[in-house]
């Protein structure tokens, strides 16, 4: 570290605060002053700092994880800024007063905020950095008593319910990001679905990633009581950074008897250039736990971006008939690496899960399915269908499958389909002996290589993912 | 036979290999508008990479002669700018393409080679009523429309997908390498007359065989017989029935000794 980093580390945080144009920006670095501080900005309960203090504890006497099949250099996390937000400023109560400058970045990044959304029947809880700047639609789903907010407003406005369900689908300790996360996260999203209720509209949270060198560690919880149903869509972007950033959020799903929730990812982070510089480390811990009876928790996820991916959305499937699904599309290009995958954890009895993986490598990349299905002693019945396809699109690429398989319960039945092809010449000469070119031919191959995954995306979604693949194949073939 | 259509394909002297061997040594053949032509021939004898060199498959090294379509240089021409340009291959073997419908292949292949030629794209209302008719031509279930393009199709649906793909494209040129293989005596004579029906004095037809059957539906102005990267035997189409009946060897044979006079007369 250099002399003028290791003076800066080293300045006390009262002083270190780096208040440039907009945003108030932490001291780079990690320790239980940071923490302390990270928590005092954001006025939290003495409650919270312990939660965040104990994970830090114990993230110190964890190790990187090194069983992903995918190569990074050493991330120096004293070099990381863990805390950035935007200029503190009054409740907003209309776009109007959001700072001009934001406004046009969201323009830039094209986040339809606002009248768009409203037209279009969404709400957004947009985070910017790490704190929400507004949220809309809060007023019509508080109407049917939904709760939809940032991290910190449900914190400060709903502290008992966030106590009661922040760390028990994903404990503090459960790994090395997942322990780094719960210690320093600064905002998310926040959720609550009560007892009988049907969300009357998608939520769409959509994350960006702002401020060079700010790790962002995302915090979200989603909680639907007995017999209600939320649909729930994170978006991301990201501006193209030279220097890797880490990204470990954590994603949290309760359903209690005969709730759902659907949850649906279209990740676009930056991945580096074409030579694998920059690019975003992705190292995220996502779970949901079916608790009730008949409850049901459905990912589904369409992953483009960023450098590394290091993800596997899971059920626990704890209440008897209770559901998991996981429907993905992994495309990696150039230098991009993605290890993901899901877990389904069979617990309660006649529970089923059904896994549908596809993954696209093009370029150098590297693409890995890791999944496990684990069925336990008292799941009697328990049923479990994966089906994992890998499609290869020139030969300097590589595409892996890692199933797990641990099944203890003898009347369980455990299906496991896996494919792998490729686009080859004799494809694609076959669209171009009917006029068509290589780049329409490929993207008219993927989607439909992806089409059991795109039918699970609400409509409006599975549009934008399908141009998105498009555009990220565009010249992978010569 | 007549030959008033103008040349839409001449070629003269082609050589090709794959994989460094060599295929084609030395092939002529003039197609003229309106003409159906046949080449028979044994296995390995190139009839499949003739047709695969002519469109454009990039495992195939053309290394000398010369081809003309339509009056310009073919291979100028990139394998879709060819099939633009009016040239189909029906291929022996068609590939499948999972999780794509035939409706929605068939109407992009379709709008690409309109837009190339000027002409106006239709949408998806208006290309169900377009290819309404073609299903019909060659007695094929709606249905069929909506399936993954040759996706578990028997070998005989595979042919008849190949045969709507030219009625629908309406191309200058098609040729059909094996359009009856793994077709059963029915089946056969409806692609068969689905071809014919397709038929106009503009365009024409190359068909690939081994059997004289399919020459029965198809009637042609022309069978040549390839033999070692060469057409070697050229004739009406009774020349057909008499290959059905002999067999290859006598061809060859009359060839070399054609051949061989030719040398010692030099």
């Amino acid at each position: 570290m250099s002399a003028v980093l290791q003076n800066l580390v080293n300045q006390p945080y009262k002083h270190g605060f780096v208040t440039d144009i907009e945003s108030e920006t932490a001291p780079k670095g990690l320790s239980e002053d940071t923490i302390a501080l990270i928590s005092h900005k954001k006025n939290e309960p003495q409650w919270l700092l312990e939660f965040r203090l104990q994970a830090y504890r114990h993230w110190l006497t964890m190790r990187e994880p090194t069983w992903p099949n995918v190569k990074y250099p050493k991330i120096d996390f004293q070099d990381i800024i863990y805390y950035s937000a935007p200029k503190p400023k009054q409740k907003l109560a209309s776009m109007d007063e959001v700072d001009p400058e934001l406004r046009r970045t969201f323009e830039k990044l094209g986040v339809p905020l606002h009248e768009q959304k409203a037209l279009a029947g969404v709400a957004v809880d947009v985070i910017f950095d790490s704190v929400s700047v507004t949220t809309t639609y809060k007023a019509r789903l508080a109407e049917v008593g939904i709760i939809f907010c940032s991290m910190s407003e449900a914190v400060r406005d709903h502290p008992e319910l966030v106590r009661k369900h922040l760390g028990t689908v994903v404990p503090a300790q459960d790994n090395y990001y997942a322990a780094l996360n719960s210690a320093v996260f600064t905002d998310g999203s926040f959720c609550y679905i009560p007892k009988g209720v049907k969300c009357p509209m998608e939520l769409s949270t959509y994350f960006r990633i702002n401020t060079q060198e700010s790790g962002q560690f995302e915090r979200t919880l989603i909680v639907a009581e007995e017999g209600s149903y939320v649909s729930y869509l994170e978006g991301c972007t990201a501006p193209k950074f030279d220097t890797n950033q880490l990204h470990a959020a954590v994603v949290e799903l309760v359903a209690l008897d005969n709730a759902e929730i659907k949850y649906s990812t279209v990740q676009n982070w930056y991945a580096g250039d074409e030579n694998g510089v920059g690019g975003i480390y992705n190292f995220v811990t996502k779970r949901g736990l079916c608790r009730g009876a008949n409850s049901k928790i459905s990912w589904t996820q369409v992953e483009t971006g960023s450098a590394i991916t290091w993800k596997y959305p899971s059920c626990v499937l704890l209440g008897e008939n209770s559901i998991g699904e996981f429907y993905s599309v992994a495309l990696t290009n150039h230098h991009q690496q993605a290890d993901t995958g899901t877990k389904m954890i069979h617990v309660g009895r006649n529970t089923r899960s059904t896994i549908v993986s596809k993954g696209i490598s093009a370029g150098q990349s590297n693409n890995s399915y890791r999944g496990l299905v684990k069925v336990g002693p008292q799941a009697q019945g328990a049923r479990n269908y994966s089906q994992c396809d890998s499609m290869l699109i020139g030969d300097k690429c590589g595409a892996n499958t890692f199933p797990y398989i641990q099944v203890n319960n003898p009347t369980a039945r455990v299906e496991h389909e896996a494919t792998t092809s490729k686009i080859g010449e004799d494809q694609l000469f076959y669209f171009a002996q009917r006029g068509i070119g290589a780049e329409e031919a490929i993207s008219m191959i993927i989607n439909g290589f992806c089409k059991d995954v795109f039918t699970q995306l609400p409509m409006e979604f599975a549009v934008e993912a399908t141009k998105l693949l498009g555009l990220k194949l565009e010249g992978s073939v010569g | 036979m007549t030959h008033t259509g103008n040349t839409l394909l001449a070629v003269r002297g082609l050589t090709a290999s794959v994989a460094g061997v060599p295929i084609l040594k030395g092939l002529d053949l003039t197609i003229r508008a309106g003409e159906v032509h046949a080449i028979m021939g044994p296995n390995g004898s190139g009839k499949s990479t003739f047709a695969k060199v002519l469109a454009g498959h990039p495992a195939y090294e053309v290394t000398g002669g010369e081809v003309r379509f339509r009056g310009s240089n073919l291979f100028d021409l990139a394998p879709e700018e060819r099939a633009r340009a009016g040239l189909f291959l029906g291929f022996q073997y068609p590939i499948e393409v999972p999780g794509v419908t035939n409706a929605a292949f068939l109407r992009l292949a379709y709008n690409t080679v309109q837009g190339a030629r000027g002409k106006d794209e239709l949408d998806p209302l208006e290309f169900d009523d377009y290819i309404q008719s073609k299903l019909e031509l060659l007695a094929m279930d709606p249905a069929f429309l909506e399936r993954s393009v040759n996706e578990g199709f028997s070998g005989g649906e595979k042919k008849r997908n190949e045969v709507l793909q030219m009625a629908v494209l309406e191309p200058t040129l098609a040729i059909l390498d094996e359009a009856d293989s793994g077709l059963d005596i029915d089946a056969l004579r409806i692609v068969a007359n689905g071809v014919s029906k397709l038929r106009t004095p503009d365009n024409a037809v190359l068909l690939i065989t081994h059997y004289q059957r399919l020459l029965n539906y198809i009637v042609p102005d022309y069978v040549h017989v390839m033999e070692a990267g060469r057409i070697i035997k050229t004739g009406g189409k009774d020349l057909a029935l008499e290959l059905e009946s002999r067999g290859y060897d006598w061809v060859a044979e009359e060839f070399a000794a054609g051949r061989a006079t030719a040398a010692s007369v030099v």
